[in-house]
């Protein structure tokens, strides 16, 4: 994102002494606001998001860093984190694949009530979480119409995530894919190569960057989703308890260094992913420029 | 690339088959448990004592939060699209978005447990809690994490209107002897005016469907101080009333419903005066 400048290079052809040219040269840019705004902004920032979370730092490390480690390193502190980052993991890499298939089908194929599926597919970002999990009950709890009973098991947890995070890679990859060279296919192809080739070696490459941000997007929602696993996961300590799971319940059996020290491992990977992301999408846009 | 016919229905029939074993099969298997037994029945439920107070109390937060994310989104968003421009404000510009994107990456239960930590009877600021003004398990609290979690939708939606509009027409206005609030009223906020309300109904849908974190802040005493997301898990998981959660839900979702045909249309009012 660029910043444009805001310094006016042009001085209005007004008298140095006129007000407006006075309340200018004091304030720091037309339009804008003032220190009194920037002290408002930073204090809501401040107290809204910042203070909470120093507070989540500092209750971490109540015990010094062995006990930080302590914390994460329990058994069923362990498991919870393990399995969520496994699970976040499987579920990104299938997003991956589907998402390019789904995407692929919204772009490249037409049939009747194509526009009524696409918007369906940003359903999951508007559904409230919980209602995810109740939605996803219908068809796969105890009274499922098929018969599937999956509640408290992995691969509900799996579907759950799948779910809540479907958007990201179609949404990321759709645009890209519409944009994609389609010359560079057509001339491929007069040359000779098979399908499979001209997908390895012009679209999947062009697609990669966004493969990467929504796939990346989707780990990150996954490993702190809690209302759509919270129902149909069944939250079994060393089994199918999420790491968010086990943060709330260290908080309802009086925990708080518990909570706060996985709370804290969450955080630090989120951060992690988040900041790769940016870092591969401004050199992939820096690319682009060259 | 040209597929064949059959790969291209292969691949159509894989996407939606996905999509519907996902998607459309479960969400209209709750319908038809919503309504199997009749309107009325689905009326009764969602009109109980528990459930019109939850309605309310969902409404409240909502009431309460989009004021104060309009007014602080409206100046963080001024502050760095317009902010000052020497070298150490424009470095201070990069740590507040990096701040204003944090909501996006932390977990809400993260947010519950965080605001616990501050506002609760032992945390930093533990002495309001005992000097009577309960934070935590009331009110101010659930304000306090749907405030966190909306907090960066206003601010991303008006900050790059900001900076397609530029600045010419304020500085005109200043020139010509404007206020600086004459010149937000009459300049600024009608320019920004779209993407302000796309914010808005993104923070209604987001305020209204929040659970993890109000989940760990509330009472969660039904009749008292239970959202309507609250009330759906507590007839699922306390009281086993599966129909009376499934109504809940099916409410629920018949608002995110209504805003996405809200995002639909204001998406389109603000991309035709782009």
């Amino acid at each position: 994102m660029t910043v444009t400048e805001v310094a006016a290079p042009s001085t209005p052809p007004t008298p140095p002494t006129s007000p407006v040219t006075a309340r200018r040269r004091r304030g720091p840019a037309v339009g804008g606001i003032g220190p009194l705004g920037l002290g408002v902004a930073t204090m809501w920032l401040s107290i809204i998001v910042l203070l909470p979370l120093a507070a989540v730092a500092a209750k971490s490390v109540e015990n010094g860093p062995d006990g930080l480690w302590d914390a994460v390193t329990t058994p069923s502190a362990k498991a919870a984190l393990t399995f969520t980052l496994g699970v976040s993991l499987l579920v990104a890499a299938i997003n991956v694949v589907v998402g390019t298939l789904i995407a692929w089908v919204m772009v490249r194929d037409d049939f009747r009530g194509k526009d009524i599926v696409n918007a369906l597919i940003d359903l999951p970002f508007a559904l409230p979480t919980i209602v995810a999990s109740i939605v996803l009950l219908g068809l796969y709890g105890p009274r499922s119409p098929i018969g599937i009973n999956l509640v408290a098991t992995k691969p509900a947890v799996i579907i759950a995530l799948l779910f809540v995070t479907l958007p990201f890679v179609v949404r990321t990859v759709q645009p890209v894919l519409m944009e994609v060279d389609r010359e560079a296919e057509e001339a491929a192809a007069s040359l000779g190569a098979s399908n499979l080739t001209i997908f390895r070696k012009i679209i999947a490459p062009a697609l990669a960057p966004a493969l990467f941000s929504g796939a990346g997007l989707a780990f990150a929602r996954a490993i702190g989703e809690f209302g759509s696993v919270v129902l149909i996961g069944g939250g079994i300590p060393k089994d199918t308890q999420v790491a968010s799971q086990y943060i709330a319940q260290q908080i309802e059996v009086d925990r708080p260094v518990n909570a706060a020290a996985v709370s804290v491992v969450l955080l630090a990977i989120a951060f992690a992913v988040l900041m790769l992301l940016r870092f591969v999408g401004s050199r992939t846009a820096r690319r682009h420029e060259d | 690339m040209h597929t064949s016919t059959t790969t291209r229905l292969t691949l159509r029939l894989l996407a939606l088959g996905y999509l519907g074993i996902l998607l459309a099969v479960p969400l209209g298997i709750i319908f038809w448990r919503t309504f199997e037994d009749g309107w009325t029945a689905f009326a009764e439920s969602i009109s109980t004592p528990a459930a019109i107070s939850a309605l309310h109390l969902s409404l409240i937060i909502v009431a309460i939060v989009v004021p104060l994310n309009v007014v602080f989104g409206v100046v963080v968003a001024l502050a760095l699209a317009r902010g000052p421009a020497s070298r150490w404000h424009r470095r201070g510009r990069g740590i507040v978005q990096a701040i204003v994107d944090l909501p996006f990456a932390v977990s809400p239960v993260i947010v519950g447990v965080s605001l616990l930590l501050l506002w609760g009877v032992n945390g930093w600021f533990g002495g309001l809690a005992e000097s009577g003004f309960r934070i935590i398990f009331s009110l101010p609290g659930m304000v306090l994490a749907t405030l966190f979690v909306t907090l960066p939708f206003v601010v991303r939606e008006v900050e790059p209107v900001l900076h397609e509009i530029g600045d010419e027409q304020e500085q005109a206005a200043a020139t010509l002897g404007a206020s600086r609030w004459q010149t937000f009223t009459r300049i600024t906020l009608p320019s920004i005016r779209w993407g302000l309300i796309y914010g808005i109904v993104l923070t209604v849908a987001r305020a209204l469907g929040e659970f993890g974190a109000v989940i760990i802040v509330s009472g969660g005493v039904p009749g008292d101080s239970q959202t309507l997301t609250l009330l759906v898990h507590a007839r699922y998981v306390d009281d086993r009333n599966t129909f009376g959660a499934f109504s809940a839900a099916t409410l629920l979702m018949t608002l995110a419903l209504i805003t996405l045909l809200l995002m639909t249309v204001v998406n389109r009012q603000k991309e035709r005066l782009r």
